[in-house]
C-alpha cells in the first residue's frame, strides 16, 4: 500500500498540476524580473517581458542560467529578496571547483523539507521510524535537507552527519535505525564495515536507504541492498534549486518523481538549447516555481537524463526522470571518447569487484592515459601470477567493450583505495595540472 | 605430507614488501623460505614460515592472503639433487606451476614445489625414495 506525505498533490491529476504550475510561473517570472537585476538584463536582452509568460508553455521563451552565470553573479547577484528575509545559506561542496552559495527564506526551507519528507514517506518512512542521517551537515544540503524532512515525517532523527563509521554502526545497532540516508558510496562502505565486524545483513533493523548526491549505478544499488538487507531509494537534487528532494524514487525504482508543484523540468539539446520531446535524452533544466530567495529560472543542471510521464504503479502522477548518466561535469573526454565514472563502476560490479575504485587520467607524450585502481576481492586471489594477470586482462577487456577505450587496471589490496565518508573523489585528472 | 605456504598479494607500491616482512618479523615469526612472483603491476609473495597462524594474525587487514598446500622435498645439498627430483616428476607427467629451492643447515637442502596434484606427486616421489617434509620440519 503506497503512502504519500501530501497525497492530494502527489497524486493530483495532470490538469491540476498544470493549473498549479501555470499559476505559479506567472507570479514567479514577475517576482524574478522585479527583484533580480541579473536575470532582468538577460530577459531584456532577449526581448522577453513578464507579460509574455502566461503559462509553463511560455517558459521556453526565457533565457537559460548556467553555472557560469552563478559564478558571475556570486554572491548576491541572483538573490530574489532582501537579505533580511533570508534565514540560511547552503553551499556546494565545490567538487567541480566552482562554489555555489544559495539563499533560503523560511518558506523556502519549509518547502524543501516537505520535498524531502515526500521522499522519506515514499521509502516507507512513518513516525515510527528511526532515521539515521549520515549525509554531511553544515553547508552541504544533504544533512540539513534530510534532517528537516525526517522531522516533518516525525521519525526519530539521528543527526549523525558523515564520518566516524564505528560510531555510525554503534548507533545503528543500539538504537535500531530503520532508515539510512547518506551517499551511496558511504552506504556501501557501511555495509562492508558491518560485514567485517561480523554482522549479517539481517542483524540490523534497517529497511530502507535514501541515497543520493553522487551518481551511482543499478549494479551498485543491488550490491548495497544485499549488503545491508534493505531497499535502496534514489534521491536527487542540487543546491542551486534547493538540495535533495527535487525528485525521489518510489517503490517501483524506475526513475525519480520530480516535485512538479515546485520545479518545472525540461529536457533540452545541450548543444542547441532546443527543448526536446518527452522520452528523448538530453540535458535537464529546472525552473523553480516558488522559491523566494534564490529563484533560478531555466537553470541548466548539466545532468543528462530522460523524462517519462508513463503511469506509475505507486499512484504518483508527477513526471519521472531517469537516473542521470552523470553530470556532464563528471564526464571525462579521454582520447576523444566520452567516459563517465558510472560506466566504469557498472563494469566493476558486474565483474565481481567492489565499488571502491579510483580513476586516474593523465597525459603522457601527448596521449591520454586512463588508469583504474581497483581492489582485488579476496575470493579472486590466487597464488599463481598467471591467474591474477588473467583477471586484470579480463577486466581490461570488459572495460574496453563498455568504454570504447582500453584502461590499465591496477589491482590493489582491500582497503587500499581511499574510502569516502561524504562525496567520493573518484576521478583524479592530472591533465588539468598541465594546462 | 604437504606443507602450508602463506601466499600474500602485493600491490605495486613502494615499501609494501618491506611492511609485510616487518609485520612478520615483529610477530617473532621466522621466514624459512620465500619467493616473489612479479607481474607487470602486482606481485605475489610466497612464504614458508615457522608459525603460520601467528603470521596470518600479524598480516590481518594488511593484504589478501591464503594458505595453500605445497610440497617441500628434502634433498642433499650437492650437484644433481634437484635434477633427479625433477626428472622423476617429469617422467610421471606431473607439471610444476612454480618452485623455489633453499639450503639450510638443519635440512641440508629442500625445494618447494607447487603442483596440480600434491598426492600424486608425493606418491611418485616416495616410490623413488625421495622424502617430503611437513610443517613440523619448519617450526
Amino acid at each position: 500500500m503506497p503512502n504519500y506525505y501530501q497525497p492530494e498533490i502527489e497524486t493530483a491529476s495532470r490538469e491540476k498540476i498544470l493549473e498549479i504550475q501555470n499559476e505559479k510561473i506567472v507570479k514567479q517570472v514577475r517576482h524574478v524580473y522585479e527583484n533580480v537585476k541579473y536575470y532582468r538584463d538577460l530577459m531584456d536582452a532577449k526581448g522577453v517581458t513578464p507579460d509574455d509568460i502566461k503559462s509553463v508553455d511560455d517558459i521556453k521563451k526565457l533565457p537559460f542560467l548556467s553555472k557560469e552565470d552563478l559564478r558571475i553573479a556570486y554572491p548576491y547577484g541572483l538573490l530574489g529578496t532582501d537579505l533580511k528575509n533570508c534565514v540560511r545559506i547552503q553551499s556546494t561542496s565545490g567538487t567541480t571547483g566552482r562554489r555555489v552559495v544559495a539563499f533560503y527564506t523560511q518558506e523556502d526551507i519549509d518547502i524543501w523539507e516537505e520535498c524531502c519528507a515526500r521522499a522519506i514517506v515514499a521509502a516507507g518512512g512513518t513516525n515510527e521510524d528511526v532515521c539515521q542521517v549520515c549525509y554531511g551537515y553544515g553547508l552541504f544540503t544533504g544533512g540539513p535537507g534530510l534532517n528537516g524532512g525526517s522531522h516533518k515525517v516525525g521519525c526519530l532523527t539521528l543527526p549523525m552527519s558523515s564520518g566516524n563509521t564505528e560510531r555510525q554502526i554503534q548507533f545503528m545497532m543500539d538504537l535500531g535505525s530503520t532508515i539510512l540516508c547518506c551517499t551511496p558510496s558511504y552506504a556501501a562502505y557501511i555495509g562492508e564495515s558491518l560485514a567485517e565486524m561480523g554482522y549479517k545483513p539481517e542483524d540490523n533493523k534497517l529497511k530502507a536507504g535514501i541515497f543520493g548526491a553522487e551518481p551511482w549505478t543499478e549494479e551498485m544499488r543491488r550490491s548495497i541492498e544485499k549488503s545491508l538487507g534493505i531497499k535502496a531509494y534514489d534521491i536527487y537534487g542540487l543546491t542551486e534549486t534547493s538540495g535533495p528532494g527535487v525528485s525521489f524514487e518510489c517503490e517501483e525504482q524506475t526513475g525519480m518523481h520530480i516535485n512538479e508543484d515546485h520545479f518545472y523540468a525540461e529536457i533540452i539539446d545541450p548543444d542547441t538549447g532546443e527543448v526536446l520531446p518527452e522520452g528523448e535524452k538530453g540535458e535537464l533544466v529546472f525552473t523553480s516555481l516558488d522559491k523566494e530567495a534564490f529563484p533560478l529560472l531555466r537553470y541548466r543542471t548539466r545532468d543528462i537524463c530522460v523524462l517519462s510521464r508513463k503511469k506509475c504503479s505507486c499512484g504518483r502522477t508527477h513526471v519521472k526522470m531517469s537516473k542521470p548518466m552523470g553530470r556532464s561535469d563528471d564526464m571525462m573526454i579521454i582520447r576523444g571518447v566520452n567516459v563517465f565514472p558510472s560506466q566504469i563502476e557498472a563494469v566493476l560490479l558486474k565483474e565481481g569487484y567492489p565499488p571502491n575504485y579510483q580513476i586516474l587520467v593523465d597525459r603522457v607524450n601527448n596521449t591520454d592515459t586512463l588508469d583504474i585502481n581497483v581492489e582485488l576481492p579476496p575470493e579472486q586471489f590466487s597464488d599463481k601470477i598467471s591467474d591474477i594477470q588473467a583477471r586484470e586482462k579480463k577486466l581490461e577487456s570488459a572495460m574496453r567493450t563498455m568504454l570504447g577505450i582500453g584502461p590499465k587496471i591496477h589491482l590493489m589490496s582491500p582497503h587500499s583505495v581511499a574510502r569516502s565518508e561524504g562525496k567520493a573523489v573518484r576521478v583524479i585528472d592530472k591533465r588539468k595540472l598541465h594546462d | 605430507m604437504a606443507v602450508k605456504q602463506l601466499t600474500v598479494f602485493l600491490e605495486n607500491r613502494a615499501g609494501k614488501l618491506s611492511e609485510i616482512v616487518k609485520l612478520i618479523s615483529d610477530a617473532d615469526v621466522n621466514i624459512r623460505a620465500m619467493c616473489i612472483a612479479d607481474g607487470s603491476d602486482c606481485g605475489i609473495l610466497r612464504l614458508i614460515v615457522s608459525d603460520l597462524e601467528k603470521a596470518q594474525e600479524a598480516l590481518k587487514g594488511e593484504s589478501i592472503m591464503s594458505a595453500i598446500d605445497v610440497l617441500a622435498v628434502k634433498m642433499s645439498d650437492k650437484a644433481g639433487s634437484l635434477s633427479g627430483i625433477l626428472t622423476v616428476l617429469d617422467k610421471a607427467g606431473i607439471n610444476i606451476d612454480y618452485m623455489y629451492a633453499f639450503t639450510s643447515p638443519a635440512l641440508d637442502a629442500y625445494v618447494v614445489l607447487r603442483v596440480g596434484d600434491n598426492e600424486a606427486a608425493e606418491s611418485i616421489l616416495k616410490q623413488h625414495g625421495i622424502e617430503t617434509l611437513n610443517d613440523g620440519d619448519f617450526t
